[in-house]
């Protein structure tokens, strides 16, 4: 796969692929329409390649399509039943590790570890949950933290980082016992420097950060994912930014 | 100013070892190390000063300190006593041990006395497999232990007896050479093999690497020239070499007897990779297990400083200017990947970085940096001595030279037996004496398990690739246990950055004790092996990758230790409702046959 007219495009479950150089496999797809499942990525983040939802098969390997660059000629799988089946395995993961309600999550909808399990047909959790005990942090004036539902994707982190300068958030511990600390000197929320006006308070993909007082402002059942499924949503996937206007959580179309 | 308040005492002690280190915040796992032996544990206090010391977020502070198992967010006592819990071990009875001192000392596993003087818990593997059982007491390492060494230490805990008070034969790391060839049987004269890499030149010497075709020993393979030449041709400056001695891997101590014995082979190893590949800075990261050797290797590179092996213009050559320095681990066996060991040196978690770039570009500090083994730096002076092409005619064609492997378990002499590449696993049993071998787990935790059907396999890149570890596993050996301990390994030592792993190895891990409980099925069988499909393809690096092997290897060569546990049913739940109303009849004050369930199934 040499020829001249691959030179600036590869396949992805046989589609052809423009991409321009620097481009990772993930973004190329998106630009072009293409839908890769993913947690861990934002457009507006530096790639991290810890959800594993996006791991494709390039030219025979296993790799992440968010961390691994576009190269020409390359022949990448994608949407089979294989990665398929995986990927709903590291969902029903995601679930038991956590505690994850949906019926009784603000996020209900606009949540995307819902929207993918939706998408990827995941009927159940299979494995037997982990129900561990999580800490709440309501300290905070504006934005409440609610451990129970992270998954350590540490988009927090690098917003926080890498957009707002404060490293309000750290991924801290090991293995099973991972979980995000605050940077104060309580470790509370409400001592940090969190401000409503950070894209740290906006980027959770699910309802682990979330905006006080507006968790209904939009109805369930008009939310993001409640029209299309997210796999529809590829263009939405591409272009969002993260707002930082507070008013309310609709801010993300 | 700071604005989080320790005691004066704390501050006084802390105020020094931040000195030494400059309040560098990259040197902050090296720190917390040393703030810990001072103070016993580092608390949120503790911590918070330290980042306000050193200027740096609470939160990052936290995130390393959480991360590594031998730092302490609580107080552990001052004495901290962790059995390590490799298989040898637990074949050698520290369970047993165990028991014995915390009912002597009367804890509970993990948690401090009353008194605050002691705790006692489990840690993975220490690297004295055939030495063991071995403990740790406040990270010095004491072998050969025994009910009544068990007994002279709880007496000398409960008497406050400083450590270094301690009887010396406590501390007593044997070598346990049994077969010495090229590398372990040849004497060392120091300086001459840096000498004769500088008369080879930086061009000479890299030929020469490449005419060896050595390829790395830490267990991936990785031929020695690539590396060296991709930092060399790396245009970023400084370039730093590094020697990976976190031998973490269980049943590997085969690194601890180079640098216990032949550490001038591993700097000057380090010396002439600096010299090709034009390093200025090297660092020894040495596990935290093996922190009874920093005092000599310390000394051993001040001799050498002296003797002008480091230091500026070495071997005469104008600007050929390097130095090592000792880095301590601090009980995280990921730190043997080698991006997650850069993250360590740099002070940080060690959660292995996305690969590429690789650090021959972008390693220590973002700068070119070559990462190798110990046992492969200590080939590198072969080389430099005897050239690639002599070095190359040993062994087999695609993995030349000879290889050392740490043998423990089921056989009469443990040790390091070192053998040309290519060696059946057969002659290795029968030359450390063990005669009724079922199994051998080649390359510890993560490799492979060997049954007797293949120990006419050799030892080689080509068919059975190995970092170092042997265990031998006799016939009254339970196969599943063995696998059932790796499990728990790679749970404990998971470093949580990845789904696949974070969660895939606890939930194999349960899967485990459920089987152990008689409470698995068919059905836990074939969940055991869809968690592996999902872990070796899926996780970001070679522990998650490797964490299912031993169990999908020993289920397919060993079933009948499985089968035997398995319910005969379709499923059994893990959860115990019967178990679960313990509370309600304890609050209740019953315990009758009406306030039990009957049995299930």
């Amino acid at each position: 796969m040499s020829d001249t007219s691959n030179a600036n495009s590869f396949s992805i479950d046989g589609q052809r692929i423009p991409f321009t150089p620097g481009q990772t496999i993930l973004q190329a797809a998106l630009a072009a329409g293409v839908y890769i499942p993913h947690l861990c990525h934002h457009p507006d983040l530096k790639p991290h390649g810890s959800c594993k939802l996006c791991t494709v098969i390039v030219n025979g390997r296993n790799g992440s399509a968010c961390t691994q660059k576009a190269m020409p000629g390359i022949e990448v799988e994608n949407n089979t039943p294989t990665l398929n089946d995986r990927r709903r395995v590291l969902l029903q993961m995601l679930f038991v590790e956590g505690n994850h309600f949906c019926p009784g999550c603000e996020k209900s909808g606009n949540c995307q570890l819902q929207a993918l399990a939706y998408d990827l047909e995941m009927v159940s959790p299979h494995f037997r949950h982990a129900y561990p005990v999580r800490p709440i942090d309501t300290t905070h004036p504006d934005v409440w933290l609610d451990l129970n539902r992270c998954i350590m994707c540490e988009l927090c982190v690098r917003a926080s980082r890498d957009i707002d300068g404060k490293n309000v958030f750290m991924l801290a511990g090991r293995g099973a016992e991972s979980h995000i600390v605050v940077n104060s000197p309580s470790g509370r929320l409400g001592d940090s420097a969190l401000s409503i006006d950070d894209a740290a308070a906006h980027v959770c993909p699910v309802g682990a950060i979330l905006v006080k007082r507006v968790g209904y402002a939009v109805p369930i059942g008009e939310r993001q994912f409640d029209e299309q499924p997210i796999s529809r949503q590829v263009d939405y996937l591409a272009r969002r930014h993260i707002a930082i206007v507070p008013a309310a959580e609709t801010e993300e179309r | 100013m700071p604005t989080v308040s320790v005691s004066a005492e704390i501050s006084s002690l802390i105020e020094p070892i931040l000195q030494r280190h400059a309040w560098r915040a990259d040197r902050l796992v090296q720190i917390l190390r040393e703030v810990q032996e001072a103070v016993d544990f580092i608390s949120d206090e503790t911590a918070a000063h330290l980042a306000e010391a050193l200027k740096i977020p609470y939160a990052q502070v936290h995130s390393t300190r959480d991360f590594y198992a031998f730092f302490y967010r609580e107080n552990r006592g001052r004495y901290r006593v962790l059995f390590s819990d490799n298989i040898t071990d637990r074949m050698a009875g520290n369970q047993a041990l165990f028991e014995h001192m915390a009912k002597r000392l009367k804890l509970e596993p993990g948690k401090v006395s009353d008194d605050g003087l002691v705790s006692i818990d489990y840690c993975s593997c220490t690297g004295m497999c055939d030495q063991g059982p071995a403990i740790l007491v406040n990270n010095r390492a004491i072998t050969r232990m025994t009910l009544r060494r068990v007994d002279e230490i709880c007496d000398l805990i409960r008497g406050q007896v400083p450590l270094d008070k301690w009887p010396a034969e406590f501390f007593r790391v044997d070598d346990n050479i049994r077969r010495a060839d090229m590398l372990l049987g040849t004497p060392h004269e120091p300086g001459k093999a840096v000498r004769a890499a500088i008369a080879r030149g930086r061009d000479g010497m890299l030929a020469e690497m490449k005419l060896s075709n050595l390829r790395g020993r830490g267990g991936a393979g990785f031929t020695t020239a690539v590396k060296w030449e991709a930092c060399r041709n790396a245009t970023a400056a400084p370039r730093y070499i590094v020697c990976n001695a976190d031998e973490g891997e269980p049943g590997t101590f085969k690194d601890r007897v180079l640098l216990q014995s032949y550490a001038g082979r591993v700097f000057e190893g380090m010396v002439i990779a600096a010299y090709t590949v034009g390093a200025s800075h090297g660092f020894l990261y040495l596990r935290g297990e093996y922190l009874y050797l920093l005092q000599p290797l310390e000394a051993y590179l001040a001799g050498m400083r002296a003797a002008g092996l480091l230091g500026r213009d070495i071997g005469g050559v104008a600007g050929f200017d390097f130095d090592i320095e000792i880095h301590l681990g601090a009980g995280a066996y990921v730190c043997g990947e080698e991006t997650a060991l850069i993250e360590s040196l740099e002070g940080k978690a060690g959660r292995p970085r996305v690969r590429p770039p690789f650090p021959v570009t972008s390693g220590y500090m973002g700068k070119p940096t070559v990462v190798n083994n110990v046992e492969t730096l200590c080939k590198v002076t072969e080389i430099a001595l005897h050239g690639g092409t002599w070095y190359e005619a040993i062994g087999t064609k695609q993995s030349t030279g000879t290889k050392i492997l740490s043998v423990a378990g089921d056989c009469a002499r443990p040790g390091l037996y070192e053998y040309a590449f290519g060696v059946r696993i057969a002659q290795v049993l029968e030359d450390c004496g063990a005669q009724d071998a079922i199994a051998v787990q080649v390359s510890g935790a993560s490799g492979v398990c060997l049954s007797e059907r293949e120990f006419g396999r050799r030892i080689a890149f080509e068919d059975v690739p190995t970092a170092g570890s042997f265990m031998i596993f006799g016939k009254q050996r339970d196969l599943f246990e063995v696998a059932r301990n790796f499990a728990h390994f790679f749970a404990h030592e998971s470093c949580g950055f990845c789904t696949p792993c974070r969660v895939g190895t606890v939930l194999m891990k349960e899967i485990m004790d459920k089987i152990a409980d008689g409470r698995g099925t068919q059905y836990e069988m074939n969940e055991l092996l869809r968690l592996q499909q999902v872990l070796k393809p899926g996780s970001h690096c070679g522990l998650g990758q490797t964490a299912g092997n031993a169990v999908a290897d020993t289920v397919q060569k060993f079933r009948p230790a499985y089968e035997r546990r398995l319910a005969e049913t379709d499923f059994v739940p893990a959860f115990d409702l019967d178990a679960a109303l313990s509370r309600a009849r304890e609050l209740a004050g019953r315990d009758d046959a009406a306030a039990h369930l009957g049995e299930e199934a």
